[in-house]
């Protein structure tokens, strides 16, 4: 019998906000600990939680992005267990009234090549909810001390609907969520600062069955290709217990991607019963039109989209939008200087960025917004080796020098004497009309049809500019002498 | 004759510190002698700052020199129920959890009372985690009652009624989650009243059940309820219920605002159970507004009868989330014997918790559990729906209501504390308030043949606290009441 895997996955993403979800006191990783607490957060007798605003703005537009219908009215429940890092002992949360409501996520499958664009697909998203994180346990030989820098830290949990099958659509689909939130400038998605954590539901069924098999739920996936890793050995285990004649069962089991193995947690009969009940600390929120559409106005279009206009509107190769496009900031620098560069020069602009710009930045350690090249200054470097006043090499010698004084590029061809010579036409028909002068037997192979004779003639010419003329326009000036000879 | 100034109102001896006849030293000292002739009978407080309270006393005198009064509350020593929040206080809760707990910040209201100068001179006894109606739930053993120290002052804020009945204070503050001010002011003789929720901030108020619980004042006489309800009501950012809404000067308003109101008597809070003098006493009030001519109505809350139930799963489902933080792990009782974290919280909460505490946590643990919460938690909170639109529905007719606060006047200690039933049976006229979210105080209507207060109670529409109390004084106007004093 031939089995299908189903796949859904539970994405919690840290909401990047000044300060806590429901108190004052400021958020953030790498901090001493449990520097970032306050009564609050601490959960002292009598301290009452309070809306973070922006950590609803963040989430509203999150929902936007991804297409989902922003609840009228949503409320806060308690979801409660006992555990050391949750000083409440329940978290706040969003149980049957969430603030997000479907929507999907645009995923995109690998190519057949690098350079080939994959396969696209829309995974369906039953909802998306704002709550609490939680601290932090490190454990040591006798004791375990708990941080509670990273409690109240505003989080949302994205969860798909079981619809993905393979590894792969996993992958995509978190790389995906990855951009558009970055994009959003709703979270920074560093996995290894736990900022973008993800849990998978996963079954597998007989192929054309539609009901889902037994699910077994995967925890601490904390990398991306962990999660591909993770789900792929999952899947592979619930195929060999099966082929086995074995039975599965409904279970949480721990993913180690150092050893490539998982272990089970706890069974379904250990499951918690989390007791949600309505947090009667809080109000229940009301989102307005207003309020919606203020945010959407803020929403930046999507990853995908800005590719395929990349793609219709600049005529850039697939390779080049797959560079540009997962960071914003790099997609609106390149739109900024193909801009300035003008038509049909989009490419070039492409071809600088994702070659020399990224090479260059990697190598000083900079991020984009510290470098000293401007979308200006890139757009005028590619006018001036379109017009064939510099030369690509020399251009190259010229882009570095641009990014470490900032220069603009016609000062540093100034400076270090880089132009393409000669600069005045007439001069060159001269050297062209000396060559040629100068090696009739070239001229009479040429007359007779021997195309290649005229290499012959571009020597002297190369030599006259001492090797800073351009070659195109020196074949194209000679061609036109010989012609009238 | 004049009364000791331990017995004073606050109307009286803002007059006194104005006219600089007594300063605000002489009365925290006076206050504070008081205290220490009749704590050791009444045991009233659980924390006691001498030097803290002169050092504010103090700086009021200092402030009033300098012509900066804060006003009527400026000098004028005030206790707390031990729930509320003061930065470098003990706050207890009256629990061995928090035996050793001292707050690091201020709760809203105490900052309020700071800011109109009160002297905040200590933290009073009550039942433990508010849970309760006798005071004898607390770890550090039951309040007594002035009046007769073999008898409870009633509870939850059992200290607070009984600090000020003893001339402990001269108002204090307490918490009402089901009559939790209402029922010992009545069994003390004393004003409380539970202010409509949302009205003042929970902000630094230990939580027993959020939805229902209310900060409120004890206080002599009607007037001196207005004084303290002034100065602590408001919204605050920090506490998402508490309500954005226009706060009248009620003191102001007790002369400007006169009857004769429409009153409404609800039948089912007259029936099995109302102790004769109790229901004597109402029924003589009651016809002392119909002699000022108010318009007297019977009216029917026909969900009463649901009222205890609805509380006792929507309170004990709310406590047995806001206490899970009494863990052991961050601060509080840690058990000495636990050897892992499993350990650290079973063993630290069943050491930490009293009886009341346990009995309360387990049936709200129940009732929220998967399977019974539709059964429980969500039938109850359909009640209190039906029982805040009984109210609702008499307000259309009448402008508040009149019942007896208690069925009982104050009983003895230990009479009841092996029924928890009994017990819960003392706020039968008082949860309804809590469940409807409306205000309602209660206030001395007479004394029982053996000489135990009895208190009259008097039930408002929300945020409407100055015609209540404008209700109250006319009735206090007119009677002595609140000029009898404990005499101890």
């Amino acid at each position: 019998m031939n089995y299908e895997a189903v796949i859904g996955l539970e994405v919690h993403v840290q909401i990047k906000t000044h300060s806590k979800v429901f108190t004052r006191v400021g958020a953030g990783y790498g901090h001493e600990p449990n520097t970032l607490t306050d009564p609050v957060v601490l959960a002292l007798p009598g301290t009452l939680p309070v809306m973070n605003k922006a950590a609803l703005d963040a989430i509203i537009k999150a929902g936007l992005l991804l297409g989902c219908e922003i609840a009228p009215v949503c409320k806060w429940d308690r979801k409660q267990y006992f555990y050391p890092d949750s000083p409440k002992n329940y978290q706040i949360s969003q149980y049957d009234q969430p603030i997000c409501i479907g929507g999907s996520v645009e995923i995109e499958l690998p190519g057949a090549a690098r350079n080939i664009m994959g396969e696209h697909k829309k995974i369906p998203l039953a909802r998306i909810h704002l709550e609490e994180d939680v601290g932090k346990l490190n454990h040591h030989a006798a004791d375990s001390l708990v941080d509670y820098n990273r409690a109240g830290t505003p989080l949302m949990e994205i969860v798909s609907d079981p619809a993905m099958h393979t590894a792969e659509e996993a992958y995509a689909y978190l790389t995906s969520i990855r951009h558009t939130m970055i994009y959003g400038g709703i979270s920074d998605c560093d996995m290894e600062k736990g900022q973008l954590r993800c849990d998978a539901n996963i079954s597998i069924r007989p192929v054309g069955e539609t009901k889902l098999g037994t699910k077994v739920e995967l925890k601490n996936l904390n990398s991306i290709s962990f999660v591909r890793d993770g789900i792929a050995h999952e899947i592979k285990r619930q195929l060999a217990v099966v082929a086995a004649g074995g039975k599965l069962i409904q279970e949480t089991r721990d993913y180690d991607g150092q050893t490539g193995t998982s272990q089970s947690l706890r069974s379904k009969e250990m499951a918690h019963d989390y007791r949600y009940f309505p947090d009667p600390d809080l109000m229940p929120v009301q989102v307005d039109a207003a309020w919606k559409e203020k945010l959407r106005a803020e929403c930046p279009e999507l990853p995908f989209d800005k590719q395929r206009r990349f793609l219709r509107d600049y005529q850039v190769p697939y390779t080049i939008t797959s560079v540009l496009i997962p960071e914003r900031g790099l997609s609106d620098f390149f739109e900024a200087s193909a801009q300035l560069a003008g038509p049909g020069r989009a490419q070039a602009v492409g071809n600088w960025i994702a070659n020399d710009f990224l090479r260059e930045l990697s190598a000083a350690k900079l991020p984009l917004g510290a470098s000293k090249i401007t979308p200006a200054s890139l757009a005028e470097l590619v006018g001036l080796v379109e017009a064939g006043t510099l030369l690509n090499t020399a251009a190259k010698e010229v882009f570095v020098a641009m990014f470490a004084t900032g220069e603009a590029p016609a000062a540093v061809v100034a400076r270090l004497g880089l132009a393409a010579v000669p600069s005045d036409a007439g001069e060159l028909e001269t050297w062209c009309r000396d060559s040629i002068a100068a090696n009739p037997k070239a001229l009479a192979e040429f007359k007779a049809g021997k195309d290649g004779a005229i290499n012959a003639f571009k020597g002297p010419v190369m030599k006259a500019g001492k090797g800073k003329a351009n070659p195109k326009l020196v074949d194209e000036t000679l061609r036109r002498l010989l012609a009238g000879a | 004759m004049t009364a000791p100034l331990h017995f004073q109102s606050i109307a009286e001896l803002s007059e006194h510190l104005a006219a600089r006849r007594i300063s605000s030293v002489e009365l925290t000292q006076a206050v504070i002698a008081r205290t220490k002739a009749v704590e050791s009978r009444v045991h009233a407080f659980n924390s006691f700052d001498e030097p803290d309270a002169l050092a504010q006393a103090a700086a009021s005198d200092s402030r009033r020199a300098g012509g900066q009064s804060c006003g009527a509350l400026d000098g004028i020593p005030i206790g707390l129920k031990d729930v509320i929040a003061v930065s470098g206080q003990p706050l207890t809760a009256s629990s061995k959890m928090l035996a050793n707990f001292v707050s690091p910040y201020n709760a809203t209201v105490t900052e309020s009372l700071q800011g109109a100068g009160a002297v905040l001179h200590g933290r009073l006894n009550c039942d433990e985690f508010a849970m309760g109606s006798s005071t004898e739930n607390s770890a550090f053993g039951p309040a007594h009652n002035p009046w007769d120290l073999t008898r409870t002052p009633g509870g939850s804020s059992g200290g607070s009624a009984a600090a000020l009945a003893a001339g402990a204070a001269i108002a204090t503050l307490g918490s009402d989650t089901g009559g939790s001010i209402r029922q010992p002011a009545a069994l003390c003789g004393l004003v409380g009243l539970k202010p409509t929720y949302g009205l003042i901030s929970r902000f630094g108020l230990i939580a027993y059940a959020s939805s229902l619980d209310q900060i409120g004042p004890f206080a002599r006489t009607v007037e001196d309820a207005a004084i303290v309800l002034g100065a602590i009501a408001g919204h605050d950012p920090r506490d998402s219920t508490s309500f954005k809404t226009e706060i009248p000067d009620y003191r102001a308003e007790l002369k400007r605002r006169r009857g004769p109101w429409k009153l409404g008597i609800p039948e089912e809070y007259f029936g099995a159970g109302l102790d004769p003098e109790v229901g004597a006493a109402v029924e003589k009030a009651i016809a002392f507004y119909k002699a000022q001519g108010c318009e007297i109505r019977e009216v029917s809350l026909p969900h009463t009868h649901y009222c205890l139930d609805a509380y006792y799963v929507i309170a004990t489902a709310e406590a047995s989330s806001n206490l899970a933080r009494y863990d052991g792990i961050r601060y509080g009782h840690r058990s000495r014997e636990a050897k892992d974290v499993l350990d650290v919280y079973q063993k630290s909460r069943a050491e930490g918790f009293g009886d009341e505490v346990k009995r309360r946590i387990i049936l709200g643990t129940y009732v929220l559990s998967s399977g019974y919460y539709d059964a429980y938690y969500l039938r109850a909170q359909k009640v209190r729906t039906l029982i805040r639109q009984d109210f609702l529905n008499a307000y259309r007719e009448v402008d508040a209501l009149i019942t007896p606060t208690s069925p009982l006047p104050a009983f003895k200690l230990g009479e009841k504390s092996a029924d928890p039933l009994a017990m819960y049976l003392c706020d039968i006229y008082t949860i309804g308030v809590n469940l409807a979210g409306l205000p309602a105080l209660s206030l001395p209507c007479g004394f029982t043949a053996g000489g135990l207060p009895i208190g009259l109670q008097l039930i408002g529409q929300p945020f409407r606290e100055a015609d209540l109390l404008a209700t109250a004084h006319a009735y206090e106007q007119a009677h002595d009441w609140h000029t009898k004093f404990a005499s101890l």
